[in-house]
C-alpha cells in the first residue's frame, strides 16, 4: 500500500477549466471516493493521475515518487492501476487472456518470440485468482465480447488487480450495475478494502457510503469539501451544489 | 495472494490448432504439386509455383504486422527488392549461397524496417499506410538510379544460388522444394510468434491499445519488433523471387506490387496467416487464368475482388467457415 498525494492540479480544454487547483491526499489502504454531478471533471482527474491525459500544471507523488510526467504504461509498473468507466478490454480476447496479459505486464519479459504462452501455468494461475478476487472465476474461458456488461465491470476489476497495484483508480466500477448485482459487486469491492489504497468514482450514493472512509465533493473541476461520509453529507455547500435538499432527505 | 487454490485451466478455445491444420493442408497438397506436373507434362507450372511459394512467403509476413498488429504498410515491396538485390549484388561479387545471401537480405531490411518503422509508426491509420507507401517508393527509386546494378533495366543474374555448396535451386524442381521448405519453415516460425508472449501482447495491441497502456505495455516498441521480423520475412521471397527469374529489376518493388500483396492477405483472411498463404495462391492464379483468356485480365480480377470483399469480408478463410470446413471465430 502506497500513498498518492496530488499537489496543485489543474487541466484546461481551451478556456474550459476542466481540474482547477485540486490538491489531495491519499491515505495508505483508504477508500476514498469521489463524488460530484456529470460534468465535475472526475474522469479528467483519473486520467490526469493514471497518467492518461498529460497535466498541465501540479504534481501527482505515488509515495515519495514524484510520477507527474511519466507517461500511463510507466505509472502501472510503479503500482498505479485504473479501471474504465466505458468498458475498455480486449474484446477478441478471453476473459482469462484479458487478465494473463495484465500478469503478464509484471511478470518477466515480453520480447519472448517461441514458448506458447497460452501453456504458462504460472500467467494463467495468477489471471484465475485476480478473476476469482472480481467473482468472474466461472466464466474465464468465455471471450470478452460474449461477457454482459455487469461481467464487463467485473472483468475491468479483475485486470487492475492483476497487474499487482498498490493504488486502485476505479472510475464508475458500478456503471449501468444495478440491483442485486450492484449489492455482489459492492460486496466483492468491501472484501478489497485494506489491501490497496482505492480512489472510487461512484455515482451510486449507496455504494459510496458503504465503501469510503472518506469522500471529497468535486464540482466544476474544484474540490468543495473533503471529509468523512457523515460529515460530507451534512455539509450545507455539498447540499445546495450536488445532493440537492430531497436527495438530501432520501441519505 | 490468498486463496490461491488455482484450479488448473480448461484452454476450450485452441484457435492455434485450427491454423497449423489449415495450413498442413496447403503444404501436403503443395508437396504433391510437382508430381502433378510432371504426369501432366507441363513443367512451366513448378516454375510458376516457385513464384506462388515466395508470394505466399511474402503475403504471410505481411500478416504477420498487418493482420495481428493492425499495421497496413503500403510499402512491403521494398523488402521484395532487398531480397533480391541481395541475389543480384552478392552474386556480382562472388558470393553465390543462398544462405548468405538471405542473411544480407535479412540485415539490409531490418535495418530499414527499424529506421522507416520508428518514423511510419508515430502515425496511424491512413497517415501511416501513406508513409510506408513513400518509404516504399523512395526505396524504389533509388534502385532506379543504381545505374551499377542496372538501374531502370535491372540485372539478368548469371546462375542460381547454391545452397552450401550443393546445386539445390539448379533444376526447377530443386528450387520448387527448397522454396517450399523456406515456406514451411517460416510459418512455423510466425506461427510460434504469434501463439508467444510476444504475439500475445502484439494481438492485444490491435484490439485496444489504450487498455495495453494501461496494464503496462507501451506499444511503439513491441509494433517497431513485428514491423522488423515482418520485413526480414519478406525479404526471404524476394531472394527466391530473384532466382526464379533469374533476373532482378526495381519492377520487384513498385508500389503495385506493395498493393498485391495486400490484396493477397486480405483476400486469404487477415490475421489467419494460413489465409494469406491461400490468397496468395488464388490471385496469382486467378491472374495466370484470366491473363491467358484475356488482356483485360485486371477488370475480371477487380470484379472477383468486389465480390469477395462483399460476401465474406473475411476472405477465404471466411468462406470456408461458411461452408463449416473452418470452425468459426467467437
Amino acid at each position: 500500500m502506497t500513498s498518492l498525494t496530488v499537489r496543485n492540479l489543474t487541466k484546461s480544454f481551451g478556456a474550459l477549466k476542466v481540474t482547477d487547483d485540486v490538491s489531495l491526499e491519499f491515505v495508505p489502504g483508504e477508500i476514498h471516493a469521489i463524488i460530484g454531478p456529470n460534468g465535475a471533471g472526475k474522469t479528467t482527474l483519473i486520467s490526469q493521475l493514471s497518467g492518461q491525459l498529460r497535466s498541465d500544471s501540479g504534481t501527482v507523488l505515488v509515495g515519495e515518487r514524484d510520477v507527474t510526467r511519466l507517461p500511463m504504461s510507466d505509472r502501472v509498473k510503479l503500482g498505479l492501476a485504473r479501471s474504465f468507466q466505458i468498458t475498455s478490454v480486449l474484446p477478441g480476447f478471453t476473459a482469462l487472456e484479458n487478465v494473463a496479459l495484465a500478469v503478464q505486464a509484471r511478470n518477466g519479459s515480453s520480447f519472448r518470440f517461441f514458448r506458447t504462452v497460452s501453456d504458462e501455468a504460472a500467467l494463467n494461475d495468477a489471471a484465475l485468482v485476480a478473476l476469482r478476487e472480481a467473482g468472474l472465476d466461472h466464466r474465464a474461458d468465455i471471450t470478452a465480447r460474449s461477457l454482459s456488461h455487469g461481467e464487463h465491470r467485473r472483468l475491468e476489476l479483475a485486470i487492475a488487480l492483476a497487474t499487482e497495484p498498490t493504488i486502485l483508480l476505479l472510475d464508475e466500477p458500478l456503471a449501468g450495475v444495478g440491483g442485486e448485482d450492484a449489492e455482489a459487486f459492492v460486496a466483492n469491492l468491501q472484501k478489497l478494502k485494506g489491501r490497496f489504497t482505492i480512489v472510487l468514482i461512484e455515482h451510486d450514493m449507496d455504494a459510496v457510503f458503504a465503501l469510503a472512509d472518506r469522500v471529497s465533493v468535486l464540482v466544476y473541476g474544484r474540490i468543495i469539501a473533503t471529509g468523512t461520509p457523515e460529515a460530507v453529507r451534512s455539509d450545507p455547500e455539498v447540499r445546495a451544489a450536488y445532493l440537492g435538499d430531497e436527495a438530501g432527505e432520501v441519505v | 495472494m490468498s486463496d490461491a487454490t488455482a484450479a488448473p485451466v480448461s484452454t476450450a478455445r485452441r484457435p492455434l490448432a485450427g491454423r497449423l491444420k489449415a495450413a498442413l493442408v496447403l503444404f501436403a497438397i503443395f508437396a504433391l504439386m510437382p508430381p502433378l506436373a510432371a504426369v501432366l507434362n507441363d513443367p512451366f507450372y513448378v516454375l510458376i509455383g516457385t513464384r506462388i511459394l515466395a508470394y505466399a512467403i511474402a503475403a504471410m509476413a505481411l500478416d504477420l504486422i498487418l493482420g495481428y498488429g493492425a499495421m497496413v504498410s503500403f510499402g512491403h515491396a521494398a523488402y521484395l527488392g532487398f531480397g533480391a538485390y541481395a541475389v543480384a549484388i552478392l552474386s556480382r561479387h562472388g558470393v553465390n549461397d543462398l544462405i548468405l545471401q538471405i542473411l544480407f537480405a535479412a540485415g539490409i531490411s531490418a535495418a530499414f524496417a527499424f529506421v522507416t518503422g520508428a518514423i511510419s509508426l508515430r502515425t496511424k491509420g491512413v497517415y501511416f499506410i501513406m508513409i510506408t507507401l513513400a518509404f516504399g517508393q523512395m526505396a524504389f527509386f533509388f534502385f532506379i538510379s543504381l545505374s551499377a546494378y542496372g538501374g531502370d533495366d535491372g540485372v539478368a543474374l548469371a546462375q542460381r544460388s547454391t545452397v552450401l555448396g550443393m546445386d539445390l535451386l539448379k533444376s526447377d524442381f530443386g528450387q520448387y522444394y527448397v522454396t517450399l521448405a523456406l515456406l514451411v519453415g517460416l510459418f512455423l516460425l510466425c506461427h510460434r510468434i504469434v501463439g508467444s508472449r510476444f504475439g500475445r501482447v502484439l494481438t492485444g495491441i490491435r484490439e485496444n491499445p489504450t487498455r495495453m497502456e494501461a496494464i503496462g505495455f507501451s506499444p511503439f516498441r513491441y509494433q517497431l519488433t513485428a514491423f522488423i521480423i515482418s520485413g526480414c520475412i519478406t525479404s526471404v521471397a524476394g531472394v527466391v523471387l530473384a532466382n526464379q527469374a533469374q533476373f532482378v529489376s526495381p519492377a520487384f518493388m513498385s508500389w503495385h506490387r506493395s498493393g498485391e500483396l495486400i490484396v493477397m492477405v486480405v483476400l486469404g483472411g487477415v490475421g489467419t496467416l494460413a489465409g494469406p498463404i491461400a490468397g496468395a495462391v488464388a490471385a496469382l492464379m486467378l491472374e495466370e487464368w484470366l491473363g491467358a483468356l484475356s488482356k483485360h485480365w485486371k477488370l475480371f480480377f477487380g470484379v472477383f475482388l468486389v465480390l469477395m470483399v462483399l460476401f465474406s469480408p473475411r476472405g477465404i478463410t471466411g468462406l470456408l467457415e461458411q461452408l463449416g470446413l473452418a470452425r468459426k471465430r467467437q
